[in-house]
């Protein structure tokens, strides 16, 4: 999936890579298409970057099962600092894999990964191929 | 805040700079606590090819931005605040081709904090695809 992200992550300028363990992490360019308030990042801009590494790692942990479609339940977005005028990465964690549910996490960070700027929890139905 | 200040929604929405002048969101209604906003279907903003439903992510950006003007209205003041959470329910998803209408409202606020709900739909508001509920916070506080 990270080859081919659908057509909002191109409009947010997302990009992957693979960390050091292999795996995704987006990246998103910093600039006025998602700015909120003056110098900051837009929640809204953070959030759909959020949900973008949730889908993308989740689709990951599927394709070694068979692959499934993904259908957003829910998220809980928590903001923790003011996004800045930096790249900003954010890695997926698929915390449970069910039969038909996924419970995913996701953090955003600029500098350092260990001082996140938002986190999210998202529950996602799948539907098994 | 000076006496007879009119915080004016549509004229702060106007703007076509940042993140919602990409999303194309506009200002469509407002009351004493709410305000309505609007976020027509775009191919840009597709998050399924197969469906060509849009992203979640563009919802929660119009429904962070409706619940964000709702607090403004009802604090009747343009104050610096900040979202410190924000909880969407995808009740079903949004249909291809339709506009996505997303009202926000401030059911309470107090010194520093501001708590919001919000529905989004997209032609019937008794069909409603994401509930919304968060809280704002103002680091120099709301006027009381």
């Amino acid at each position: 999936m990270i080859d081919r992200l659908p057509p909002y992550a191109q409009l947010l300028g997302l990009t992957a890579e693979r960390d050091g363990d292999g795996a995704p992490v987006l990246v998103m360019p910093f600039g006025n298409d998602v700015l909120g308030r003056p110098g900051f990042l837009h929640g809204g801009a953070i959030s759909g970057l959020m949900e973008m590494a949730a889908i993308v790692a989740l689709h990951d942990a599927l394709e070694g099962e068979g692959g499934g479609e993904i259908k957003p339940i829910n998220v809980t977005v928590d903001f923790m600092r003011g996004g800045r005028d930096k790249t900003t990465r954010s890695r997926g964690i698929v915390t449970r894999l069910g039969t038909r549910v996924a419970n995913v996490e996701a953090t955003a960070w600029q500098d350092d990964p260990a001082k996140p700027i938002a986190a999210a929890r998202m529950n996602y139905l799948i539907v098994r191929r | 805040m000076s006496h007879g200040f009119q915080f004016d929604p549509a004229r702060f929405l106007s703007s076509r700079l940042g993140h919602g002048g990409l999303l194309g969101t506009s200002y469509r209604a407002h009351g004493a606590d709410w305000a309505e906003l609007e976020l027509p279907y775009d191919e840009r903003l597709i998050g399924n090819v197969d469906t060509g439903v849009i992203a979640s992510g563009p919802i929660l950006s119009l429904m962070d931005m409706a619940t964000s003007v709702g607090v403004w209205l009802r604090a009747n003041a343009f104050v610096a605040h900040a979202t410190l959470d924000l909880r969407v329910d995808y009740l079903r998803p949004a249909t291809p081709g339709k506009t996505v209408i997303g009202r926000g409202e401030c059911y309470r606020l107090t010194r520093s904090i501001a708590f919001v709900l919000g529905q989004a739909h997209d032609g019937d508001p008794d069909d409603p695809l994401a509930h919304v509920a968060g809280t704002f916070m103002a680091p120099d506080g709301y006027p009381r």
